[in-house]
């Protein structure tokens, strides 16, 4: 599988949604297109959220990958 | 990396930034947005509460009058302990106590010829919500000239009326005189003294106001410009009328004979 080159890393380990989906939508506005976002989120919910409204959008999802005990990762191509 | 925004405003306007139309982008502009909001009475209460609880990052009041336990039936920005003090004071307390992102400016003075453009001239939308004509026409004479959207309402007995008139684009917006070249003659409307109001109008129209401004603000959606909403709340029916520009109106017409401001008499005392 190809390696996908990560442009920015988002922590958000402790937050809850929407929070999660706010600060990545705040992060990924700020980013050109083309560029990926790698989210790390330790809330379950948050884990079928955050892709689910990224879609709605009309983002990229990449990857949904459990990466941990209790940690995910999102990853995120912006489209617009 | 930063959000933009501090942890406060993040939670603050979640559900603006949540909509795709908005976003953080939206919610930046809507903190460097400027409104203008012509009376804190029956249309400024609702429209500046949710000015101010959306984040409208700087809020101007103008209102000479003090409350009254009369305003108390339907202009919620004030309450019974706040009768007798200065309407632009008592707006301030309650916006400020609900969004310190917001700066208010009070004027506490009637508007007149001398001070209309002053007022007017740093802010970015005008809204209406005056309760007599002198004051309607100076507003609406003083956006044309200064090339500021407005957004008016007005309020009687179960009835609410709402226009914007869209003065960046002077070629194809109507004007207030489009509608009303001049005032009507004192007595052939009902004075705000002698007619009565059920509450919630108001509070209906006021709201509908601010939906006005948000939209121009951010730019989405449809501003209500060559179209006249008529609400009426006993049979709880809302109908647009079209507006046309019209071309012998005496301000934005062809041979326009209005090029300054006009001061009318106020056919009585004013209460917002």
């Amino acid at each position: 599988m190809e390696e996908i080159k990560i442009d920015r890393e988002l922590d958000l380990k402790g937050e809850v949604c929407p929070f999660t989906f706010v600060k990545s939508k705040l992060i990924l506005e700020q980013m050109e297109p083309g560029k990926v976002l790698r989210i790390l989120l330790d809330y379950k919910p948050s884990v079928e959220n955050v892709p689910k409204s990224m879609r709605e959008e009309g983002q990229e999802v990449l990857e949904v990958r459990q990466i941990g005990e209790n940690l995910w990762e999102v990853i995120v191509r912006k489209v617009r | 990396m930063s959000f933009q925004f501090t942890e406060e405003q993040i939670k603050r306007y979640s559900r603006h930034i949540i909509l795709p139309e908005v976003g953080g982008k939206g919610q930046k502009k809507l903190l460097d947005a400027k409104v203008l909001v012509i009376g804190a009475g029956g249309l400024g209460s609702p429209s500046l509460y949710y000015l101010a609880a959306a984040g409208v990052g700087t809020i101007g009041i103008v209102d000479f009058d003090v409350v009254d336990f009369s305003n108390l039936q339907r202009q919620i920005l004030h309450s019974t302990e706040r009768v007798g003090k200065p309407k632009v004071e008592s707006a301030k307390m309650t916006l400020e106590a609900l969004n310190p992102d917001v700066k208010i400016i009070a004027f506490n003075e009637r508007i007149h010829k001398e001070n209309v453009m002053d007022i007017i001239k740093d802010f970015d939308i005008v809204l209406d919500g005056s309760d007599n004509f002198p004051t309607r026409f100076l507003v609406n004479d003083a956006c044309y000239f200064l090339g500021k959207p407005l957004v008016s309402a007005a309020i009687l007995r179960f009835e609410g009326q709402l226009t914007t008139f869209d003065y960046r684009d002077k070629e194809n917006s109507p004007c207030y005189r489009c509608l009303f070249p001049e005032p009507p003659p004192p007595g052939l409307v009902p004075s705000c003294q002698e007619a009565g109001l059920l509450g919630v109008v108001g509070g209906i129209m006021g709201t509908l106001q601010a939906n006005e401004a948000l939209k121009l603000i951010l730019g989405i959606g449809e501003p209500l410009v060559g179209k006249l909403l008529v609400f009426d709340a006993l049979t709880t029916d809302f109908n647009i009328v079209k507006l046309r520009k019209d071309k012998k109106c005496p301000l934005c017409g062809e041979n326009p004979k209005i090029k300054e401001l006009i001061e009318y008499d106020q056919a009585c005392d004013i209460h917002f």
